[in-house]
């Protein structure tokens, strides 16, 4: 077929274009303004080069909270993709009991970051709230605002109960949506569950669970608001992930330039992630 | 290897059930003989599908017993039952090679991988698989992965029947006849019972020694391709089989006679009986001649089919459709109709009056 070339066309794609400009592509390039200069305010610049790159990629505060981001994020992948393609697989596939356990499983994904930092917090301390006093009553030296280990467990814990049910809705939709004769097929072949689970489910589960992986994984490398309100980064900066260390820089020591060239850095490496994960998945399925 | 005997058996969906049409299957008494080669012949949503999960054990019946070999099977799994089945649509195991799809069946059951390896390269060769047995099964055509549902039903020589589900509908015509053949020929060799589901008669006809008609859950006639055309014990079996199908006209018993607008039509069989709502004569327009004295009808219109030439015609009863040679002259505008009796039938409430 021939392509007509028609360069009006390009009048279409104005409209994108434009919208993208501003919500996307202007706000970044303030970033990269500051990333590349020194400011002490009333609009002076001056040039810096690559100077705060080079700060950032060498500080050991970076390598520190961008250690802890992966430590976090890797820990919470691995606890909510198998613990939601299980709670997925337990779930009624008719009846009454499908509606009931969407609605449940949807209630924390309703509640915004900021009020689950809130609940989390208080339902955590040791001295009134229900986990921690429940914990400390239970013979265990329970304090996340004191302990870098319980901060941690604290914070996990709230991000597995808030993101879980994602990874359930998805892998449930991915099992609903395989045709029976599968299921009958295996029992005729005399396939045990496991082997269902292994070359049925997990195979048609494919798709949802590579877009689920990379939700959480985007979503959980870019965290800020629920440990930030949980622990503040605390304590000392044991729970300080990207996100917190950024916000400290930028706003608590105002220091513009470091702090936009960590943006920057930043933004690359979830780009990376996503783009690698990507590719891979997508390479094998053209082998299939 | 075994025959399957299915006793007073009804399925239904639904929890409670008032009337015949809430019942997917119902009253089904047949006997499968061991080593038959039976089609399962209806229209969508007969009840054929039902059926066939019910024997393989997929699904368990609402009433009635299973037997294989006059034992209880009611109870049993499919695997215990030891059945293969085929589906509608391919099921083929994505992320595994087309060889450890047909080897799945056997390994599940542990048998010795040198005896997997000769079966499976058997299997692959009837199916014309064998080029591609160590490609991902994915990568397939709708036909291939097909053949490999096929393969895996086949792969197994031990098991107690071999079940169709409308196997070959996702397969292009040309390759619909070879597999076919092939499945008939697979019979002759390996002398399994095998059950094909169908809704398309040729299908039906070509496959298997024994039909099975079902209608609306029911059986309604199990019979060779000839019974079921010379002889059909109920009109929707009239109709259904044979192309086109039976005329059926509705017409009056009178003290044993067949009464079709006043005018007695010789039938194979007298009728006893006139207790019916619905009385019909039924007879295939294969048996059906011009003659200088009978049924008065109207020449409507002729097709030709080269083989021969459909007639349609109005009687006063309604529509008769006759086939006549393809040499032969069509009068135009009246002339009669004669049956011919042995194949004229009386039919009460649909069912053949014998």
């Amino acid at each position: 077929m021939n392509k007509t070339i028609n360069q009006k066309a390009w009048f279409f794609v104005i409209p994108v274009f434009v919208l993208v400009a501003f919500n996307a592509i202007i706000p970044l390039m303030t970033v990269v303004n500051y990333a590349f200069q020194e400011t002490f305010g009333n609009n002076v610049f001056m040039w810096e080069g690559t100077r705060w790159f080079k700060q950032i990629m060498l500080s050991e505060r970076f390598h520190a909270s961008l250690g802890r981001q992966f430590l976090f994020t890797f820990i919470i992948l691995f606890i909510q993709i198998p613990l939601g393609i299980a709670i997925a697989l337990t779930m009624p596939k008719d009846g009454i009991g499908v509606p009931i356990c969407l609605v449940l499983m949807s209630m924390p994904l309703l509640i915004p970051w900021n009020v689950v930092g809130a609940m989390w917090n208080i339902f955590a301390l040791p001295d009134i709230g229900f986990l921690g006093h429940s914990l400390n009553a239970l013979g265990f030296d329970y304090n996340f605002t004191q302990q870098i280990g319980d901060a941690w467990f604290t914070t996990i814990l709230m991000d597995v109960w808030h993101w879980t049910s994602l990874v359930v809705l998805l892998s449930y939709a991915g099992l609903q949506s395989i045709q029976p004769a599968y299921y009958q097929a295996a029992e005729i072949d005399g396939a045990s569950r496991w082997a269902v689970f292994t070359k049925i489910e997990l195979p048609k589960m494919k798709k949802v669970l590579t877009i689920a992986i990379l939700l959480r994984f985007m979503d959980s490398f870019m965290i800020y608001t629920e440990p930030f309100v949980l622990t503040g980064g605390g304590p000392g900066n044991a729970t300080a992930f990207l996100s917190i260390d950024l916000v400290k820089m930028a706003l608590g020591q105002f220091d513009l330039g470091p702090a936009a060239a960590m943006s920057l850095i930043y933004f690359f490496i979830v780009l990376l992630v996503c783009w690698v994960f990507y590719t891979l998945m997508m390479r094998n399925e053209g082998n299939q | 290897m075994a025959k399957i005997t299915l006793k007073d058996l009804s399925h239904s969906y639904l929890k409670t059930q008032s009337s015949d049409a809430d019942w997917a299957v119902r009253d089904v008494n047949i006997d499968w003989e061991d080593g038959g080669a039976y089609a399962l012949l209806g229209p969508s949503g007969c009840g054929k599908t039902t059926l066939l999960n019910i024997i393989s054990g997929l699904i368990n019946p609402t009433k009635g017993d299973i037997l294989f070999d006059d034992k209880m099977v009611s109870n049993l799994n499919p695997v215990e039952r030891n059945i293969a089945q085929i589906f509608q649509f391919p099921v083929i195991y994505d992320t595994m090679t087309v060889y450890d799809n047909l080897a799945f069946p056997l390994k599940n059951r542990k048998i010795e991988e040198d005896k997997i390896k000769a079966k499976v390269y058997e299997i692959a060769e009837m199916l014309e698989l064998s080029s591609t047995l160590n490609n991902r099964a994915s990568g397939l055509t709708a036909d291939g992965k097909q053949k490999i549902s096929l393969g895996r039903g086949l792969v197994r020589s031990d098991v107690n029947a071999i079940m169709f589900d409308e196997p070959l509908t996702v397969i292009d015509p040309h390759l619909k006849w070879i597999l076919r053949s092939k499945l008939k020929e697979l019979h002759q060799k390996i002398n399994r019972t095998m059950i094909y589901v169908t809704h398309d008669q040729t299908e039906a006809l070509t496959f298997a020694d024994q039909v099975v008609v079902m209608h609306e859950g029911q059986i309604v006639q199990t019979g060779t391709p000839v019974d079921l055309f010379e002889k059909p014990k109920h009109t929707f079996v009239g109709y259904f089989i044979g192309s086109p199908g039976m005329n059926l006209l509705p017409c009056e018993f009178k003290g044993g006679d067949v009464m079709l607008n006043g005018k007695k039509i010789e039938t194979h069989t007298k009728v006893k009986s006139n207790n019916f709502s619905k009385t019909e004569i039924g007879v295939r327009p294969e048996f059906i001649n011009f003659s200088s004295d009978g049924i008065p009808v109207k020449v409507l219109s002729v097709s030709n089919t080269g083989r021969h030439k459909i007639v349609d015609t109005q009687s006063q009863s309604g529509k008769i459709k006759m086939i006549a040679k393809a040499s032969e002259d069509i009068p135009s505008g009246s002339a009669f109709l004669s049956f011919k009796k042995e194949f004229t039938y009386a039919y009460g409430d649909d069912w053949i009056i014998e």
